[in-house]
């Protein structure tokens, strides 16, 4: 079943620049679905589409829809979207810096009953040990992997169905990195949340994904099951960094793979 | 010495009132940015809107007072709606001008409803002064400084522990990010004018039963500006710190130009020199943020 479905989605900023050309994905319930792409392909607003945080940089949704469990979310503001059940980690992690650990927790429970506080904290706490030893620490203070850590933390305290994660691996250094995938199939295993992951580390992504989606230019170019996807030589080429040998290309430039796929599928 | 333990206390009575203000100014600016022209006049109408259930509608005074509260709340929230709310999205400088078109209507209304006759407030706490380390202090300036203190204690709290106060903190911070929360962010503004408006309206009754009141009083806003620079535009500590150190320094600085140099008058500039030497020494006030460039 699919926890969430994109349709046809055109979204245009400042009312004149099309940024997503008709971009239609779908996120399986209880998987994790890898969003990949170069920077400015648009996945970043893909998120704030589905999460209608778009509104606040003057973006908007000129064509199709955006379905959870088949109920259309797209037009809603942010904070019905969160009611509804979606909650996206921001590029960047936005936690605020000048509240401490505990109250940005507190934050991310803004939309749920009071009764679940406590509960919800020391669940997050569960996981994330450093974070209760900091925790009337002010968020500003913390390393960007703990910074990561509570940002997540804090979408946990939501307890939404998807949880759209923008490039949780950003600026970290390589051994957090790996923590940080550990942690997300961990909440994805544990939890049964569905979660939307963009990535520019296309390999972590894809390790821990079930599907994959690659994007270019405001389009899906590619889409498949993540293990197939890392064995795919244009796939490893273009986005995982293996050399064939041959100068630098753009997917579009070999648009022979998806009639390739066709055949295969 | 009496003579200034006297300033002083009378200083530090109307500082309270102007912190009450400064408190109203920094929590719209904290959570909108936008800095607001109309403070006083929110004051104004508070102070008219006790003075007319009290001495025109004859209501008990306390009645009167939770009254001007919940109309405080309503006026706040109309203001948001009808004036602020269509900026979203303007340049600051529009949104600036516009407040300080509400600072005239507002002021005009009260003109014409009321004239621009003093008004006094009857008589609601004895006469009897306490002594105070010697210095007699009227019931009334006690009064004043203990609501004003209790009216802070509350706000502190609300801002530290209550959930809606956290997540006002949050969009102050980022409202974006706020917004990714499922904070509305719209009924935070609107929250933030319904603050202003009620802390104002309680400075404003105060200064009613202390001194009357007249058309003139919105220009208490003006006094707001030194209190607030003073403690850092967004800062609630530096508002309430600001707010009493403007009141003891023109209280004191008046009463000694009087007293030395014969010099009257002295209080209304007395406030903006002050400042300007402290900005001098610490150009975001005591307690406000510096502006960090980050890439
Ligand atoms: N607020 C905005 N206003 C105008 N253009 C934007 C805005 N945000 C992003 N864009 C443009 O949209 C395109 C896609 O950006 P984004 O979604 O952030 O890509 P990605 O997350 O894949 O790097 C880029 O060309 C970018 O310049
Ligand atoms: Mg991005």
């Amino acid at each position: 079943m699919d926890m969430l479905r994109v349709e046809n989605l055109e979204v245009v900023y400042n009312e004149v620049v099309l940024v997503l050309k008709g971009l239609s994905l779908t996120a399986a319930a209880g998987q994790i679905t890898a969003l990949l792409g170069a920077n400015g392909a648009g996945k970043s607003t893909t998120l704030k589409a589905i999460s209608g945080l778009l509104a606040g940089e003057n973006g908007k949704i000129t064509e199709g829809a955006v379905l959870l469990e088949d109920r259309p979310v797209h037009g809603l503001p942010p904070d019905k979207i969160v009611r509804s059940g979606i909650f996206q980690v921001m590029e960047g992690r936005r936690v605020f810096e000048d509240l401490t650990v505990e109250e940005n927790l507190r934050c991310g429970a803004f939309t749920r009953p009071r009764a679940e506080l406590v509960p919800s904290l020391e669940r997050v706490y569960d996981y994330f040990p450093r974070l209760a030893e900091r925790r009337k620490q002010l968020a500003g203070f913390m390393s960007g992997g703990e910074q990561q850590m509570l940002a997540i933390g804090r979408a946990m305290m939501a307890r939404p169905k998807l949880l759209l994660l923008d490039e949780p691996s950003l600026g970290l250094a390589p051994l957090l990195v790996e923590d940080i995938f550990t942690i997300i199939k961990r909440l994805n295993a544990n939890e049964g949340v569905t979660i939307l992951l963009v990535e520019q580390n296309a390999r972590a992504a894809l390790n821990i994904a079930s599907h994959g989606y690659i994007m270019e230019n405001g389009r899906i170019v590619l889409e498949g099951e993540a293990q197939a996807m890392l064995q795919n030589p244009d796939v490893q080429e273009f986005y995982l960094g293996m050399s064939h040998g041959g100068e630098k290309k753009r997917y579009r430039d070999v648009k022979h793979y998806r009639r390739r796929k066709r055949w295969l599928g | 010495m009496e003579y200034y333990l006297q300033l002083v206390i009378n200083g530090l009575v109307v500082g309270s009132i102007y912190a009450l203000v400064a408190l109203g100014f920094v929590v719209i600016y904290k959570a909108t940015k936008v800095v607001n022209f109309a403070q006083g006049e929110l004051v104004m109408v508070g102070a008219y809107a006790c003075f007319s259930l009290t001495v025109e509608m004859q209501l008990p005074f306390l009645l009167s007072f939770l009254m001007t509260l919940g109309f405080s709340v309503v006026l706040g929230l109309a203001i948001e709606r009808l004036v602020l709310r269509p900026m979203i999205g303007e340049p600051i400088i529009s949104v600036v001008m516009v407040t300080i078109g509400l600072s005239s209507i507002l002021k005009s209304l009260v003109q014409m409803f009321w004239g621009t006759q003093i008004q006094v407030y009857p008589q609601v706490l004895p006469q009897e002064p306490y002594f105070v380390m010697g210095v007699p202090v009227a019931p009334v300036y006690i009064a004043a400084f203990v609501l004003s203190a209790l009216l802070f204690a509350i706000f502190s709290v609300f801002f530290k522990y209550s959930r809606l106060g956290v997540a006002m903190r949050a969009t102050a911070l980022d409202q974006c990010a706020a917004a990714s929360m499922g904070i509305g962010i719209k009924s935070i503004f609107a929250l933030s004018w319904c603050i202003a408006a009620v802390v104002s309206s309680v400075g404003g009754v105060i200064l009613g039963n202390i001194n009357g009141i007249n058309a003139q009083l919105g220009h208490l806003g003006l006094k707001v500006f030194p209190a607030v620079i003073l403690g850092g535009l967004d800062s609630l500590l530096g508002a309430a710190l600001g707010g009493i150190v403007i009141g003891v320094l023109e209280n004191v600085c008046d009463g000694a130009a009087k007293q030395l140099l014969g010099l009257g008058g002295f209080k209304e500039v007395a406030a903006f020199i002050v400042l300007v030497i402290i900005l001098m020494v610490k150009p975001y006030g005591f307690f406000g943020t510096k502006q960090i460039e980050r890439v």
